[in-house]
């Protein structure tokens, strides 16, 4: 147990250099506004001495190693800037559409695990079947979908055509009221109150963006599990138990699939990349409340510290999940701590 | 050559799918060559009186909400679409070649800094990443291509510095070393040759991607800016008609652009089969 506990210490201090590059990347995108920052902070009347001061209350006047250190000093505090659209501060703003958005980008996460890891299992135990030819047909098609164009063809026909599901315009109908607030998840929070109406309506609006980030995440897990199911069937620790006479459960699950999982974990931290950037795409698609459109609202406003401050927000988010399926692979691991 | 193109025929005779792939990719390329010319309307021209007009004989793929022929205006749009990719797509190609051969070969402190910036580049979700990127250097359509170079980069930087790492030392390296070659040009003459094949994989596969990125981020009203004909923004414009049910303005962009990204990553199936036979899969 302790080579574990330092393996796990070991990653932590990893993720320590991709804060850093992080930091370094987020502040150059700061720095790198067209033109000269403290003329445009200064606004469209300022003279001169006016823009003399704003560059020195910018710290622009100052070496390019100080500006660093102010930067990240402001970013420890949690002084991220202030939205020039809406007159609050940045994390102020992120923090209150964080939990739509993460609601659901974990949905269409989970959605897409729920499908395609048993979809790519029972692929790879039965080559050349239909399961496998669907399970390939999806991978090649899946990768292929605009995740936009894929989210309006299911409102065309989920909500224009069929009449099923409710019109695409944010997290509940305006019939309801928001469940009182607790950890903004609109799903839990209506549980906690034991609001069932407001749960179905909260359900019924998360099915289409969720399922749209689910097809479009499916792909890369299904083909991930496929090919490790299929390498370790292939593999002689597999060959073993099925000589010493385990059954096919066994062989199936506790063999092979807890090898195969490593990989699979492995890519979803990939997956979770991509799925932060589709995220924007679709709630711009189903005008959901959450950072993506405030992203997008902000980059139509030229709202810079708003945008820089999202970007980093998602680095920040993606390093801390690299972290977590890491911490998670060294503890699951079964060959972890067996060197020693 | 002509083993190349008997070896063509056999890979493309075993997978009909990569025929279908490559003549759909002839067509796009057609198409981006030829496209202003082809189209039965001009995509910009405006029709006040046949305003979003579904399909007909006379207008294909319908009108949209200015009267503008769909079909002429997702053809013609192929060009800026394929364009914006293709640059893109050289621009990573070049760089991340030449940072990941470098790499590569000699090792040591170049290796960890180029590592260490593909690292740092990778850490970010890439199409979160182009945003900031375009956001800070300016709303334009170079800013777009240079945005999705930079996120792709890594991916080339890695596969050219595994390919070059695993030749460094290969005969016909010290072979070139003995008959007096200095280093850079055994990089250039010797070893990027080698590695092209592999990187042809690599750019088949990353063009339908860089494809969709460019598209993501005119749909959310970055680079390209309307009037013009761009798949992106096609969709983006006839979102708004979609609950309404007009579904021809963003169905057909959208379903081109879905084509063109398939077609590529087909392709780049295909051409990883044929690179590469032992990782068919």
């Amino acid at each position: 147990m302790g080579s574990r506990l330092i393996q796990v210490g070991r990653r932590l201090a990893q993720a320590l250099p991709s804060v850093f590059g992080v930091i370094v990347i987020s502040f150059v995108l700061t720095r790198a506004l067209p033109g000269d920052p403290a003329v445009y902070f200064a606004g469209a009347m300022a003279d001169e001495e006016s823009i003399e001061q704003v560059r020195r209350a910018l710290g622009l006047d100052r070496t390019w190693i100080e500006q660093f250190l102010i930067y990240v000093g402001n970013l420890a505090n949690g002084d991220w800037g202030m939205s020039l659209s809406t007159g609050r501060p940045v994390t102020e703003e992120l923090m209150q559409r964080l939990p739509a958005s993460l609601e659901l980008t974990l949905l269409g996460l989970g959605l897409a695990v729920a499908v395609a890891v048993p979809l790519g299992v029972l692929a790879a135990t039965r080559p050349d079947s239909w399961v496998d030819h669907l399970c390939r047909l999806l991978v090649t098609a899946g990768v292929s979908l605009p995740t936009f164009f894929t989210g309006l063809f299911l409102v065309y026909i989920f909500y224009y055509l069929l009449g099923w599901a409710p019109s695409p315009l944010g997290r509940l109908d305006i019939l309801y009221l928001s469940p009182p607030q607790v950890t903004g998840f609109y799903v839990i929070d209506s549980l906690i109150a034991g609001d069932g109406e407001t749960l179905g309506a909260a359900l019924a609006q998360l099915v289409l963006p969720a399922a749209t980030l689910g097809l479009f995440a499916l792909a890369p897990i299904a083909r991930m599990t496929r090919a490790a199911m299929l390498g370790a069937l292939g593999s002689e620790f597999v060959r073993t138990a099925r000589a010493g006479g385990l059954s096919s459960a066994v062989v199936l699950g506790t063999y092979a699939f807890r090898n195969a999982a490593l990989p699979v974990l492995t890519t979803l931290g990939m997956v979770f990349s991509f799925l932060l950037g589709a995220n924007v795409l679709v709630e711009k698609v189903f005008s959901w409340p959450g950072i993506g459109s405030f992203a997008i609202e902000a980059l139509v406003a030229s709202d810079y510290a708003a945008v820089q401050g999202f970007v980093l927000a998602m680095a920040l988010l993606f390093v801390c999940v690299n972290l977590a399926i890491d911490v998670i692979l060294t503890l699951v691991d079964p060959r972890v701590g067996l060197d020693e | 050559m002509r083993r190349h193109l008997k070896h063509l025929r056999y890979v493309m005779g075993e997978n009909p799918v990569t025929v279908f792939a490559f003549s759909l990719f002839t067509l796009i390329l057609f198409l981006a060559i030829f496209g202003p010319w082809i189209t039965p309307y001009d995509p910009l021209a405006t029709e006040a009186a046949n305003t979003l007009k579904p399909p007909s004989w006379d207008h294909l793929f319908g009108t949209d909400h200015l009267g503008r022929d769909v079909f002429s205006r997702v053809i013609a749009a192929t060009r800026l679409d394929l364009g914006i990719a293709v640059s893109a797509v050289a621009l990573s190609f070049l760089l991340g070649s030449a940072l990941g051969c470098s790499a590569g070969f000699w090792g040591g402190w170049t290796d960890r800094i180029v590592g260490r910036f593909s690292d740092t580049i990778m850490a970010f979700p890439l199409f979160v990443l182009a945003m900031g990127i375009v956001a800070a250097m300016g709303n334009t359509v170079e800013n777009i291509i240079y945005a999705t170079a930079i996120i792709n980069l890594p991916f080339y930087a890695r596969v050219a510095r595994a390919e070059t790492a695993i030749r460094r030392n290969a005969g016909f390296v010290h072979a070139a070393r003995l008959t007096g070659s200095g280093e850079v040009r055994i990089l250039a003459t010797q070893l990027f040759p080698n590695i092209l094949p592999p990187m042809m994989v690599q750019i088949s596969l990353n063009m339908g991607w860089a494809i969709l990125n460019a598209a993501g981020l005119s749909f959310i009203g970055l680079g390209v800016r309307p009037p013009a004909a761009e798949w992106g923004i096609m969709v983006a414009e006839g979102a708004n008609y979609i609950v309404s049910g007009e579904w021809w303005l963003a169905i057909f962009p959208g379903a081109a652009l879905m084509l063109a990204v398939f077609c590529f990553n087909l392709l780049g199936d295909g051409l990883r089969d044929l690179v590469d036979p032992l990782r068919r899969t």
